[in-house]
């Protein structure tokens, strides 16, 4: 009795501090992971269709094609690409859960919480982010089988390469989230941005040689950016640029790739965190 | 200490033309069970939602546990526990994961933790389907786990919205039987919302509204008091002509209600064998009943609160049918 009589005044006496607020980042972060690690089929599910491109679609089109670079086939340039896409559509789907939680009810549990919003908006992106990095990570796994070598340092250079791109994405979903209210349009919307940022990033393709209308609209896309880095950390930076992004005549690097996403997440972060505390 | 543990004053809440929520004030003492009486629309859940920091107020002010509602919302939020009309669980995580998660964001330290997490699982008869993901609980055992949820973190203050809307009548006195047992056990102010008229009977105090506006505010008891006389509920081929002698004969205006009409008298069970034995009109079905909230409702507003309870009830049991199907 005196235990509890205690934790309830010195708790409602200190308000929302930065602590509580990092142990609510922790809980929503948590509770996205417990919900992956329940779900089995959405683990499997969630990795097979980027395993189809590669092992099909891409082994499929480099029996007719080329290198494209030296010991660089169209399976070997696809992967890259691929991870970056799984990633991509991963954390997409950290707004699908936020509206799913407004549809069944359980957003209003975390809205009342003493908790800031803010709080909420950032555990939530991570919780989705990390999910995506891990699937990522499943997918790299794969990498001997189409003849990638990866060292112990090419993983971890690639971590935050994949967190930070995870992390962008995911901020987004959530902000959308917070403004479409009804699953089916979100499900819409979501198909309508994802597909032709996958398509316009050079998952698929080197970005060379482009016809000036698609350059354009690939070089808006800061997918671009996520894709480029993570490529020239697996394959190696290419002599002739192919795996890099020239803007305006100039060839960037994989940090300055990196400060554009990097610019454009934090953005989106500031943006979601926002626009959730604004709900009611 | 304050005399209260809730005050509100003068509370407007417009939304656009619609003044949901329209100069309200009242006051509630720590340890009442206080209830919020009226029909759907009326400016219930509005207010519950100002209370709790989810929506703010277009004008006055609400103080909880010493807290402004509007400045110091985390305060607030930590004071109170709610249970909401519609469930707010997390379907794909266990009892005891929901339970963790609540604990977690109120901020429970892990050494009162466990402990009170297995404490209000038992009072709730949960504990032995604490690890059964929530999706498996039946209606009833979702809201007795949104109730064990709603009191973990020992609020000072807990809002019901509706709980009991859509249960059978069984699980609804079951709950009840918790919500009283908690409030001898903890103190726990309890602050609750309903249309059922019976529900609010177990209230010390209740407030009826009535489109936005406080219409009455009393004991049950002293509420049922406005309607001091019995109740005679009558249908006749020719109500009109039945109104028309009921003023003549007894020199009592009945009311239209539905299709059958309505009166008071002194005492009932005298009345009525007189009354169907001397009537003109013919009678084709009567009923004799004593005051009830729902008679105080009818009196107050001229309308009947359990036609339009009826057809949120449908609503509700839909919408669930309608999401469990969708799943």
């Amino acid at each position: 009795m005196k235990l509890r009589q205690s934790f309830v005044n010195t708790i409602v006496a200190r308000g929302t501090s930065a602590m509580n607020n990092l142990r609510g980042v922790h809980t929503l972060w948590y509770r996205d992971i417990l919900i992956f690690g329940r779900d089995k089929v959405h683990i499997i599910s969630s990795i097979t269709l980027p395993l189809l491109f590669v092992f099909v679609f891409g082994i499929g089109l480099s029996a007719r094609m080329d290198f494209l670079a030296p010991g660089i086939d169209f399976t070997q340039f696809l992967f890259p690409g691929i991870i970056g896409m799984t990633i991509l559509m991963s954390s997409f789907t950290a707004g699908v859960s936020v509206v799913w939680d407004r549809e069944v009810g359980f957003l209003r549990e975390v809205l009342v919480a003493p908790i800031s919003r803010a709080s909420v908006a950032m555990g939530k992106t991570l919780g989705t982010a990390t999910i995506a990095v891990i699937q990522g990570i499943i997918i790299l796994l794969f990498a001997p089988l189409v003849g990638i070598s990866l060292s112990a340092w090419t993983v971890l250079a690639l971590l935050p390469l994949m967190l930070l791109l995870a992390v962008s994405m995911s901020s987004l979903g959530i902000l959308l989230a917070t403004r479409i209210r009804s699953l089916e349009a979100f499900h819409g919307l979501m198909s309508l941005l994802m597909f032709p940022m996958v398509f316009l990033s050079g998952v698929f393709f080197p970005l060379q040689g482009l016809p000036a209308w698609m350059d354009v609209l690939v070089k808006l896309n800061p997918v671009t950016y996520g894709i480029a880095p993570i490529r020239q950390v697996i394959l190696g930076a290419s002599p002739d640029s192919l795996f890099s992004i020239s803007l305006l005549g100039h060839t960037m690097s994989l940090w300055e790739d990196v400060a554009v996403l990097a610019l454009f997440a934090a953005a989106m972060i500031l943006l979601a965190m926002w626009s959730f505390g604004k709900q009611e | 200490m304050t005399d209260y543990i809730i005050k509100v004053e003068n509370l407007v809440k417009r939304f656009g033309k619609l003044v949901a929520v329209d100069d309200i004030s009242f006051s509630v003492a720590p340890g009442e069970i206080f209830g919020f009486l009226g029909p759907n629309g009326a400016g219930k859940t509005t207010t519950i939602n100002i209370l709790c920091t989810l929506s703010k107020p277009t004008s006055g002010r609400a103080i909880v546990n010493g807290f402004d509602v509007v400045r110091q919302q985390s305060q607030v939020r930590q004071s109170i526990g709610l249970v909401f009309q519609d469930p707010s669980l997390d379907v794909r995580l266990s009892g005891l994961q929901n339970l963790h998660f609540h604990a977690s964001v109120y901020h429970m330290p892990a050494s009162i933790r466990d402990q009170r997490i297995e404490q209000v699982l038992r009072i709730m008869e949960l504990w032995d389907r604490r690890n059964s993901e929530v999706r498996t609980y039946s209606g009833g055992m979702k809201r007795r786990l949104e109730l064990a949820r709603g009191l973990l973190h020992y609020p000072k203050v807990l809002f019901l919205d509706e709980p009991t809307l859509g249960l059978d009548p069984q699980t609804r006195s079951h709950i009840w039987e918790y919500i009283h047992d908690l409030r001898q056990r903890e103190g726990t102010t309890i602050f609750l919302t309903t249309h059922y008229m019976d529900e609010a009977e177990n209230a010390d105090r209740i407030a009826i509204i009535d489109y936005g506006k406080l219409i009455a505010m009393d004991t049950p008891d002293r509420l049922k008091n406005i309607v001091s006389k019995d109740i005679i509920s009558v249908k006749t081929d020719d109500n009109d002509r039945a109104v028309e002698e009921i003023r003549l004969r007894y020199r009592i205006e009945a009311t239209r209600d539905g299709d059958g009409l309505t009166f008071e008298v002194a005492n009932g069970e005298e009345f009525l064998p007189t009354f169907v034995r001397e009537f003109g009109t013919k009678i084709l079905s009567i009923s004799l009943h004593q005051p009830s909230l729902d008679d105080v409702f009818l009196k107050l507003t001229g309308r009947e609160i359990r036609q339009e309870a009826a057809i949120d009830e449908i609503k509700t049991i839909v919408r669930q049918y309608d999401r469990r199907t969708r799943h």
